[in-house]
């Protein structure tokens, strides 16, 4: 049993929840995942792994409250147990001395690349954050952010923040800055991060991914989360979850990401408790 | 109870009561409901207790299998169960799991006369009668020898090394990935065929024990073996062969096609038959296909079969090849689930939302016998044929995955991804560190997986009570 320490609305609808897991956090690396199950007889779901304290032995997440397990893990109060936590699962991000790089995170993402610009920045990188949201009241750890990025930049749809755009406005995002940018990595919803590679390609500046497909056991064994990179069928779990956004075949993983759209909209719309 | 004379006439092997078909493909509860202690004692007595018997010698672990079936026939069960568990410490596992038509039964004397003896009932029913007594037999634990094991995998192969070492008094942890205890036999293994509630028992009888199990704990993410043998004298791997195959053919990817793993385990592991009372979604298919021949293939397709779906299994031999287990094939067949022999799936074809909604498959004919000694199945050209499914389950096999060997130095490797043990004691190139069950064989069967833990355990032991050179 793992105990949660923390568990609060970050902004409408994203929570952020730290929980009791030290043998995670002992071996945690930026761009890793775990598993978790909300309730006994749960169903097992990935979150990044976005901050991690190895003296206090705790993980963070950051999600968002989209279906049934999320909606779950968002009503549970600091005490209480969840029956797994299982990680870090998942190839870290890879990090080198890249340059510079553009760190951009919309939705979950902005916190998980927190710990993917702080290594970044370790290893030497100029690194550029960019956080994107549909209104400034749906951004958050921009304080968190600027401690590890060289200079931060947010964009709004509605223009509440920062620049008015969304991630279609990433090449000009790009070339308002004064150097050549080595890298651009991605994290978002599946959407955000099919069209921002869309946007790079012809920049050709590499862009890293981080897959959300489905999984069940995050560790190779059941192939729910297969995908197409490169013409090659890889799995997310432990192939990924970061591929080159340009090689990934984004309308297979658009649409195994829906396959049980329907069944997971039915127990919302039950009236029972659950 | 003792044996009437009046009995003993009737020499005919004594059949199995089951649910019957029309009834358990509405539900998941086991099909085949035991022998009562008359049946039992009925089929024990026609055993003629064989001077040199050569259902011992085809059993894996060499259970005395006379012996404890005469303890039976003379209604003394604790000695049965003795006898039993000597040798095989799951024996409600192995009695309802083993392949006992190549195994111990086809060795039996009387396979071609009056029948062959039912052993794996029978042993079946030892175990569970075991289960139905108050006072379990807890074995004798030796003192404390200030040892310290990690098994990594709680499988068939993980669970009896642990019980076996926990026995001589070294302090034994389990180190497991999911989130319960028992490899296969809880996430891959159908309900209708291994009650869970079997494993869990043992499982917890291992607990009595005093072996530690941590769940939700992947070696070689979480911890690494390397690190485990700063702190362990001994480690065990028992990591299975968990890593899924799909045929090679185009549109493995589209929506409705699963591997054989996530069928089983959405249905399993996660108790996906209960949707949507729990959350793990599944999907209510309407005419799947299997592909494969073997015991994962039936179970996928009895499941699928108790999910309302009209099921197919496609294989590309004939019946004769086909390795799964006799009775389950048979189960499968009362069932209703069709067969599509000499049948090789070529593709999967997808609707526009990405869904798949046909296999196109090319007949085969059966040519020379191959390396395996099995007929190779040859493609008839021109012979394509399309069939319309909405989805598609492979069936084919699984490997060693690989985390252990890519997070582990020094770990010799062989050329499938397996880790390389020997055979005699499980000792691979590692020092402190032996391995066995699927992870060292690939996929093979739960009592050469129990075998080959006990193998190891008594090597284990040995060491640790007596280090000498690797
Ligand atoms: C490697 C990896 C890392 C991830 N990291 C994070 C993370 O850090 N934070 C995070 O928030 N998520 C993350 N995800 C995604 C997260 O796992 C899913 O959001 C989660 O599994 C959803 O579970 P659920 O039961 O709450 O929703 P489900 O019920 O499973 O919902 C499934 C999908 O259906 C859609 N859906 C659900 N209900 C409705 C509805 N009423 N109408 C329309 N659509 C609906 C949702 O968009 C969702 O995508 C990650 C995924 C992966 C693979
Ligand atoms: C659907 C199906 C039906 C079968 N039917 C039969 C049958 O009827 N009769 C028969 O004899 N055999 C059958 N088999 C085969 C049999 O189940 C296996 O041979 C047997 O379970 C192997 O035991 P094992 O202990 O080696 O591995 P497994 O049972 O595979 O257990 C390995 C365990 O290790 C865990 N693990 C893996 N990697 C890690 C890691 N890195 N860290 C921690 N834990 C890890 C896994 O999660 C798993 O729990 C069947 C197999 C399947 C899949
Ligand atoms: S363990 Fe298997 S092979 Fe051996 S006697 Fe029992 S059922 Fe037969
Ligand atoms: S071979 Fe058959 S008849 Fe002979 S001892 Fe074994 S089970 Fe009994
Ligand atoms: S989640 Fe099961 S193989 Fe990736």
């Amino acid at each position: 049993m793992f105990t949660i320490l923390e568990n609060q609305m970050l902004v409408p609808n994203l929570h952020m929840l730290k929980v009791e897991a030290p043998d995670v956090a002992r071996a945690a690396q930026p761009g890793q995942f775990a598993i978790f199950r909300p309730e006994e007889d749960g169903e097992r779901i990935p979150l990044t792994i976005a901050d991690w304290d190895i003296q206090e032995g705790s993980i963070t997440v950051v999600y968002l409250n989209v279906g049934r397990s999320t909606a779950r893990l968002a009503s549970l109060n600091k005490g209480a147990e969840l029956p797994t936590v299982v990680g870090p699962l998942g190839n870290p991000m890879e990090i080198d001395h890249f340059g510079t790089v553009l760190c951009v995170g919309g939705c979950y993402g902005i916190a998980s690349i927190y710990p993917i610009a702080r290594a970044l920045k370790q290893a030497g990188n100029s690194v550029i954050s960019v956080i994107e949201g549909r209104s400034s009241f749906l951004l958050y750890w921009q304080e968190k952010l600027k401690t590890v990025s060289d200079r931060i930049i947010t964009m709004t749809r509605d223009g509440t923040q920062g620049k008015k755009g969304h991630i279609g406005s990433l090449p000009e995002i790009v070339r308002t800055i004064p150097m050549r940018v080595d890298r651009i990595i991605l994290n978002g919803c599946n959407y955000m991060m099919m069209r921002g590679a869309q946007e790079t390609l012809p920049l050709q500046i590499k862009t890293i991914v981080s897959l959300n497909t489905l999984m069940i056991d995050g560790t190779g064994m059941c192939g729910v989360c297969r995908v197409t990179v490169d013409s090659e069928t890889r799995f997310a779990c432990v192939d990924g979850p970061h591929f080159d956004g340009h090689k990934v075949n984004w309308v297979e993983v658009t649409q195994r990401r829906k396959a049980y759209l329907q069944e997971e909209i039915q127990p919302l719309r039950s009236t029972r408790p659950q | 109870m003792e044996n009437t004379g009046r009995k003993t006439l009737d020499l005919s092997r004594r059949p199995m009561p089951k649910q019957p078909a029309e009834v358990r493909v509405h539900n998941f509860a086991e099909v085949a409901l035991g022998y009562t202690p008359e049946l039992a004692m009925e089929e024990a007595v026609r055993c003629i207790q064989c001077k040199r018997p050569g259902c011992v010698d085809k059993c894996p672990v060499e259970i005395n299998i006379p012996e404890f079936i005469k303890a039976i026939a003379e209604g003394d069960f604790q000695r049965g169960v003795q006898v039993l568990k000597s040798k095989n410490s799951l024996p409600s596992v192995c009695g309802r799991v083993c392949p006992q038509e190549e195994q111990c039964e086809g060795g039996c004397a009387l396979l071609k006369k009056a029948g062959q003896i039912a052993i794996g009932r029978l042993e079946r029913f030892l175990g569970d009668w075991e289960a139905t007594q108050s006072e379990r037999m807890m074995p004798e634990i030796a003192p404390s020898t200030g040892k310290r094991v990690a098994v990594v995998g709680g499988g068939p192969a993980g669970l009896t090394v642990a019980g076996d070492l926990v026995k001589q008094g070294h302090e034994v942890t389990i180190f497991e990935a999911l989130h319960k205890i028992g490899g296969v036999l809880v996430y891959g293994i159908p309900e209708f065929r291994l009650p869970k509630n079997i494993v869990n028992r043992e499982v917890e009888y291992l607990q009595n024990l005093g072996v530690k199990m941590v769940t939700d704990y992947v070696v070689g993410k979480t911890r690494t073996v390397d690190s485990f043998l700063e702190e362990y004298d001994a480690v065990f791997v028992g990591t299975g062969a968990g890593l899924p195959w799909f045929s090679e053919m185009p549109g493995n990817n589209l929506n409705g096609v699963y591997s054989a793993n996530e069928y089983l385990t959405r249905f399993n592991l996660m108790k996906g038959y209960r949707f949507p009372l729990v959350p793990t979604p599944v999907k209510d298919h309407i005419r799947v296909a299997v592909i494969g021949g073997g015991n994962v293939a039936m179970d996928c397709a009895r499941t699928a079969l108790r999910m309302g779906a009209e099921v197919y299994i496609v294989y590309r031999r004939s019946r004769e090849e086909m390795p799964a287990r006799l009775e389950e094939l048979e189960n499968a067949e009362e069932e209703g689930v069709h067969f599509s022999y000499l049948t090789l799936p070529t593709r999967c074809i997808g609707d526009e939302y990405g869904w798949v909604k046909a296999l196109e498959c090319i007949r085969m004919e059966l040519g020379e016998p191959d390396a395996s000694g099995r007929r190779s199945p040859i493609p008839i050209q021109g012979s394509e044929f399309i069939l319309p499914f909405d989805a598609v389950i492979h069936a084919i096999g699984n490997s060693p995955n690989p985390l252990i060997p890519q997070t582990t130095a020094g770990l010799e490797i062989g050329k499938r991804g397996n880790i390389v043990a020997d055979p005699g004691t499980g000792k691979t190139s590692k020092e402190r560190v032996w391995a066995g069950g699927d992870v060292v064989t690939g996929a093979a069967t739960v009592i050469l997986a129990m075998g080959a833990g006990r193998k190891a355990a008594r090597s284990i032991h040995e060491y640790l009570m007596n280090p000498c050179e690797w």
